[in-house]
């Protein structure tokens, strides 16, 4: 096998006992990116000559017995979403398109304080608002003069936003990647290329140096070839941060110990109306068999009801574009980032509301000033209380719903998403068709609650002109289940 | 059935300081009006004496000492990102501001 194609825990464990070293695991990596990244597309920014340092680091920590964790070495993709000191970050805009971070983000520096190696910044939705990567301001797969495509079928998206992670994960050109969800970014997308996908319980993550989107609702998370994966680089990215207001002081257990025990007698809810009109009867099927093996390992099924989940996807389009609207008032062309300013020359000055509003609008894409100006309007005089503050409270009631039905079960099941990843295009000239897609894996955002996106089956036989290859062991194949565990977990 | 008319958006515009292009102020009237027309449902929810949540947190008034401490970042990298000249004349910034403070 290709070192590229390893799991963190099969990468560790051959390092550990000398077989391979970080360099050659790096290289590796770096290979498969030189043969399929044209057609995949899932990196803005390399960074080999900083990958090949860091692996050479971690290669004389370990022969001198120094190693700092069991992610010693390994090389990681990180969303470019998270500011990495002194490596571009762009929030995949254009606003951003110079944009050299003099600070590193806490996860990434806790990544890098357990000796793991930075490939380059993957792929997304412009400021991290979409479903599919499309909005996304650069063009990084080469062949086809196109945003990030989907490794499994390349006429389809890899999902949003943290579409270039997944796609980068799936496609073997890193052996694991972070990204962010606010109300799905890393489920659908996970779900979308047939990886592993956890979106933490909300706090459980440092957000600090991660470009906000909407600061209730974000969370830091991996994505994983493996749900073991997933399980060892959460424990490295958790922890109390005194620079995030909103960090949780819990414990941060060995989260890999938790895996593989077993289930006899774990409550899982299947909610009735995750299960009804607009769901594709082809990713039913693929849920249902799913069900059923957990039900053979043990597991019991109960049925539940989450009337209020419903509502959970206006909830999240009124409060996320508010909190948008707040957190990209920075983007003002003074500040940092691309300004109107440069085109003109001193003797041609400007007003300072022109050079705010045009910087911005030639700086942003549509679909961040959509949510822009949809987040001005709810927060705005005379329809605050109609909008933002009934969001607010319906918000309440999802969350109260959640408590409830876990009083019965211990997990809630459901598919991730509707239907199986859709083609390029599709979607992009209608908005709310986009936003619909979401309507599975939004209810965990405003609740807070842990949800990660399994790997169930396909729905189609999978095309691939360019091949991600053949799953290696422990990998299940492709499309969607969703996990809602209780926060107990 | 809200219609985000074109005033409106040039007024939402205004709010979000975005400058638009009269195509881009018709097309975002049409598209997010029905995002509205979808986000409206929630009045069909019931949520007397409900409170509204601002953070799933709860946590209230995360403080620290006021203590200074070294941040780590250097004049050097902080100049990484300051633009080679600052071109914002003083006299257009006042008037700006006159301009905005009198409407």
């Amino acid at each position: 096998m290709n070192l590229n194609e390893l799991t963190i825990k099969e990468a560790s464990e051959k390092l550990a006992k000398k077989e391979i070293t970080s360099v050659e695991l790096t290289e590796a990596v770096f290979n498969r990116i030189d043969k399929v990244e044209s057609k995949v597309g899932a990196y803005i920014t390399l960074c080999k000559e900083k990958a090949l340092e860091m692996a050479r680091a971690s290669d004389e920590r370990r022969k001198n017995n120094k190693i700092l964790s069991e992610i010693d070495g390994i090389p990681i993709a990180v969303k470019d979403l998270f500011l990495t000191k002194g490596v571009r970050t762009t929030a995949a805009s254009k606003i951003l398109e110079d944009f050299l971070p003099i600070n590193e983000s806490t996860p990434t520096k806790k990544l890098w304080e357990a000796g793991a190696v930075l490939i380059g910044k993957t792929n997304l939705d412009q400021f991290a608002m979409g479903s599919s990567t499309e909005t996304s301001a650069y063009k990084t797969s080469k062949e086809f003069d196109s945003t990030t495509r989907n490794p499994w079928n390349l006429e389809n998206v890899p999902g949003g936003s943290s579409g270039g992670s997944a796609a980068a994960v799936a496609a073997d050109e890193c052996i694991a990647a972070i990204g962010t969800d606010t109300g799905g970014s890393i489920r659908q997308p996970a779900s979308f290329c047939g990886i592993t996908g956890l979106k933490p319980t909300y706090g459980r993550v440092s957000r600090f140096g991660v470009i906000a989107m909407a600061s209730s609702l974000d969370q830091v998370g991996p994505m994983t070839k493996t749900v073991e994966d997933s399980a060892i680089l959460l424990k490295y990215l958790s922890g109390w941060d005194k620079y995030d207001s909103t960090s949780s002081k819990k414990d941060v257990p060995d989260y890999a110990k938790s895996i593989n025990r077993n289930i006899k007698g774990l409550k899982i809810g299947i909610p009735k109306e995750f299960f009804g009109e607009g769901l594709d009867p082809k990713v039913n099927k693929v849920i249902e068999e799913a069900v059923e093996q957990l039900k053979s390992l043990g597991a019991e099924v109960v049925d539940i009801s989450l009337p209020t989940a419903k509502y959970a996807l206006a909830v999240y389009y009124i409060l996320m574009p508010a909190e948008v609207s707040s957190n990209l008032a920075r983007f003002d062309g003074i500040r940092y980032g691309h300004s109107t300013i440069k085109k003109q020359d001193a003797s041609n000055s400007q007003i300072l509301e022109e050079v705010y509003s045009k910087s911005r609008a030639e700086g942003f894409g549509s679909e961040a000033k959509r949510r822009i100006m949809l987040g001005s309007y709810v927060l705005s005089a005379g329809y605050y209380d109609a909008y933002y503050k009934k969001a607010q409270k319906v918000r309440t009631l999802v969350k109260k719903e959640f408590d409830q039905v876990f009083s019965k079960v211990d997990l809630i099941v459901t598919p991730v998403t509707p239907t199986p990843a859709f083609k390029f295009g599709e979607k992009v000239s209608d908005p709310l068709s986009m936003y619909l897609s979401d309507v599975m894996t939004v209810p965990a955002n405003p609740a807070g609650l842990p949800a990660i996106s399994i790997p169930a089956g396909f729905t189609d036989a999978a095309s691939t002109k360019g091949g991600a290859g053949a799953p290696a062991s422990g990998r299940y194949s492709n499309r969607g289940e969703g996990f809602i565990p209780d926060k107990r977990r | 059935m809200s219609k985000l008319d074109i005033s409106q958006i040039e007024h939402i515009a205004k709010l979000s300081r975005l400058k638009l292009t009269d195509e881009e102020k018709k097309l975002y009237s049409e598209q997010l009006s029905s995002v509205l027309d979808y986000v409206e449902q929630l009045s069909l929810v019931d949520t007397k004496d409900v409170e509204p949540t601002a953070n799933i947190t709860g946590l209230k008034n995360v403080l620290r000492e006021d203590e200074v401490e070294e941040s780590g970042i250097s004049h050097e990298d902080i100049k990484l990102n300051a633009q080679k000249k600052a071109v914002l004349n003083l006299k257009t910034v006042i008037l700006s501001c006159q301009e905005s403070l009198s409407k």
